[in-house]
């Protein structure tokens, strides 16, 4: 059998992942997620007088600030399971990614353990994030002048 | 290459499992059940060390022998370097031969351990464990991260198992045991495992059904270790259609081990030996199965590798079991 006639026959029978389902629940989670961001926003404005964009400054920090406390405490990483990229593509995700390696590699030492591997996860973040940042600035400068 | 064995007997055996381990119907079959993943321990590595350790030592006392006594200790498992093996090695005090096969270690050591015993030694252990949260850790995410799984994707089973094999007519009489040959089918897929590895235990059973000029319907029962419940699929689908051979006293130790709600099975090199060293062991000395072929499959997984677009391959490692 050749490696194509075996690929066939893995597809055969290897169940299809549930994309439509997982889509929709991730939109709906993360859909609450923004609800949830709106909200601490609408609070931290009510509640301190502060404007608009300091008030959402202070919102990512809450939901980073639970987000890591959440998987400290050993559970966020179920809820993620059933909420999917609803909770991996929002800042919480970010936060999880970080704390988690950063629990899993702290028997390696401060240095060695959590400075080397606290951005396993999320370095390709930074980095493509910087380096799209820098194209699309480009781009803004040409277009926009 | 197969090999055939004039007078070598797999003694007895000692299962150390961890805390998912305790939903398996196997569970009256384990020698000691850990609560926490941890062990008591600090890390996910020493974890896994304490159970290749607990296990050796509920193997000597269950035998009544002392470590001076075993002639040689083979043993293996997934981590880099097999630091398992080599740290608890330096506290187990038998001189050691370390193997790996991947998750197919288990029979590659009891096949070894079975030349050594048939031609030198008096005696020997065979060693093999799996630790889900450090093979986690190596091999995917950090464990806290969890991530989303695919359904086709296994669970690494927690568990340390030691058999001593040796020249005494006690327990199980081991009777042949086949040396596999890599196979690499252009699988990429790191979370379908069972894919991988199907075609090398396709391959090391027609090898062993020729050299020893049997048929299937010879064994009560043949058991792959960790195909997982669609990986045992292609592999029957495949060994119809490439070798015309159809089983009917077939069965997958991942598939049995867990329930299957979210995951295909288990998986692991502990993963053959927590069936097969309880239950089929069992099983083999009350003669309610005659003959058993063990055929432990490993997909030989590196990340580097795979990060850089190489499929992957596995291999698998057939030995078989006959009741006295």
């Amino acid at each position: 059998m050749d490696k194509k006639t075996y690929a066939d026959l893995v597809n055969k029978i290897c169940p299809k992942e549930k994309i439509c389902i997982n889509a929709l629940v991730s939109f709906l989670f993360g859909g609450l997620m923004g609800l949830l961001g709106e909200f601490i926003i609408e609070l931290y404005q009510m509640l301190f007088d502060i404007p608009f964009k300091e008030a959402s400054t202070y919102m990512i920090i809450t939901l980073i600030f639970f987000g890591c406390l959440f998987t400290c405490f050993g559970w966020f990483d179920k809820v993620i399971e059933f909420a999917k990229c609803g909770l991996i593509i929002p800042i919480t995700g970010f936060a999880h990614a970080m704390q988690s390696a950063a629990l899993e590699y702290r028997r390696e030492g401060f240095v060695t353990g959590i400075g080397a591997n606290m951005f396993k996860l999320t370095g390709s973040v930074i980095t493509f994030g910087i380096v799209s940042a820098y194209f699309f600035g480009l781009i803004r400068l040409i277009l926009g002048g | 290459m197969n090999f055939k064995f004039k007078n070598v007997y797999l003694n007895a055996t000692s299962i150390v499992a961890g805390p998912y381990e305790k939903r398996t119907i196997f569970i009256n079959y384990f020698d000691e059940i850990y609560d926490d993943l941890y062990l008591g321990e600090k890390s996910w590595e020493l974890a896994e060390i304490k159970l290749i350790h607990e296990s050796v030592n509920i193997l000597l006392s269950k035998t009544n022998m002392e470590r001076e006594n075993i002639n040689i200790h083979l043993s293996g498992d997934l981590l880099n370097q097999l630091v398992a093996t080599n740290y608890a090695s330096a506290k187990i005090g038998i001189p050691l031969i370390g193997v790996y096969a991947a998750c197919a270690t288990s029979t590659l050591s009891l096949i070894l351990g079975s030349i050594l015993v048939d031609n030198y030694l008096k005696n020997a252990i065979c060693s093999t464990s799996s630790h889900n949260a450090a093979a986690e850790k190596q091999f995917r995410y950090p464990v806290e991260y969890g991530g989303p799984k695919r359904c086709v994707t296994t669970f690494t089973t927690t568990a340390g198992c030691s058999a001593l094999i040796s020249r005494n007519k006690k327990g199980v009489r081991i009777d042949t045991g086949t040396i596999g040959t890599v196979v690499d089918m252009g699988v990429k897929d790191v979370y379908n495992m069972g894919a991988v590895m199907a075609p090398a235990a396709a391959r090391v059973l027609v090898d062993h059904l020729r050299a020893n000029k049997r048929k299937a319907s010879y064994y009560d029962l043949i058991l792959t270790g960790d195909l997982g419940i669609y990986g045992s699929k292609i592999f029957e689908e495949y060994l119809k259609s490439e070798y015309g051979i159809i089983l009917d006293n077939y069965k997958d130790a991942g598939s049995m081990v867990y329930d299957n709600k979210k995951y295909a099975g288990g998986s692991g090199p502990a993963c053959m030996p927590l069936v097969a060293y309880g239950y089929i062991f069992s099983k083999l000395k009350k003669h309610e199965y005659k003959k058993v072929l063990l055929i432990a499959t490993g997909a030989l997984h590196n990340q580097t590798l795979c990060n850089e677009k190489m499929s992957i391959p596995a291999i698998a490692h057939a030995i078989s079991l006959e009741a006295l």
